[in-house]
């Protein structure tokens, strides 16, 4: 099965941005990216997409716990 | 007279044990506070991910808790030199399914993830293509529908994708730390992405 440029494009977004593409796969999505506005568009957008659901999903530890996890510190392995 | 070889040896021995004895001990405790000083270093990063695993920030400090206390009493069992942050985040998975805190929902209530470009498609036809860049995804995103699209998508999913994508764990990491293959991780990396963007698309577009 063939896929339009665009489905192939889409099938390969996760693994361009992770960087796991082989050196052709890479060349074919640049190559497409190159001429294709709307495949380059959602290509930013999923990029922002991942940074900004990194950015909203990371909370800072509570100051409180790190006092309790001090006194974990030496905690015997029988106990 | 001469004293027995035996003994002289042995009181000479019987002065050096002890020492010998005290030395490794306090190289022992050395070693144990600076694993301990390493471990607790990494403690915002194992919460953020630990927080995003379960439901509430309580659930989320328990969790650390236990996952400390164990690594504090198996510190010998780690292997210095290697990922601590990974063995960390091993023992609080485990410790994370023991507590049952991982709901399972039954596989047939999983929907079929929309494709990769769903979430980008759906912005561009009720708002536009402008609508995908950056200002406008901030704005019509909130960080709560991301929490909360987060919090909803199956949790096998949702451990990888935090792993990977709020950790910044490798791929490799991540399937060290849940204990499976790296084929298993990708595959269900990029379905959870694909449900994450559903969730959003139904949070913040409905």
């Amino acid at each position: 099965m063939t896929l339009e440029p665009c489905d192939r494009c889409e099938e390969i977004l996760q693994d361009y941005l992770d960087r796991t593409l082989t050196n052709e796969e890479w060349a074919e999505a640049e190559s497409h990216l190159g001429d294709c506005d709307y495949c380059r568009r959602r290509y930013r957008f999923e990029e922002t997409l991942r940074r900004y659901v990194r950015v909203s999903a990371i909370e800072r530890m509570p100051p409180g716990l790190m006092v309790k996890l001090e006194e974990l510190r030496g905690l015997d392995a029988t106990a | 007279m001469q004293p027995p070889v035996g003994q002289g040896y042995g009181s000479r021995v019987s002065e050096v044990e002890p020492a010998t004895d005290a030395q490794r001990i306090a190289a022992e405790a050395r070693d144990r506070a600076r694993f301990e000083e390493e471990a607790l270093a990494l403690a915002d990063q194992v919460y953020r991910v630990a927080r995003r695993l379960v439901g509430s920030r309580e659930e989320a400090e328990d969790l650390v808790q236990e996952t400390y206390a164990r690594a504090f009493r198996s510190w010998r069992s780690f292997t210095p030199g290697t990922n601590m942050r990974a063995w960390l985040l091993r023992i609080l998975t485990n410790l994370n399914v023991d507590r049952g805190r991982r709901v399972q929902r039954s596989p047939q209530m999983q929907p079929l993830e929309e494709s990769d470009y769903y979430l980008a498609n759906k912005l561009a036809s009720t708002a536009g293509e402008e609508a995908l860049e950056q200002e406008q995804v901030v704005e019509r995103l909130s960080q709560d529908s991301v929490v909360t699209a987060l919090s909803e998508i199956s949790p096998q999913f949702r451990e990888v994708v935090v792993l990977v994508d709020i950790g910044d764990f490798t791929y490799a990491d991540a399937a060290q730390i849940l204990d499976v293959p790296i084929g298993t991780v990708m595959s269900r990396l990029h379905r959870g992405r694909r449900a994450l963007k559903q969730k959003l698309a139904e949070e913040a577009l409905t």
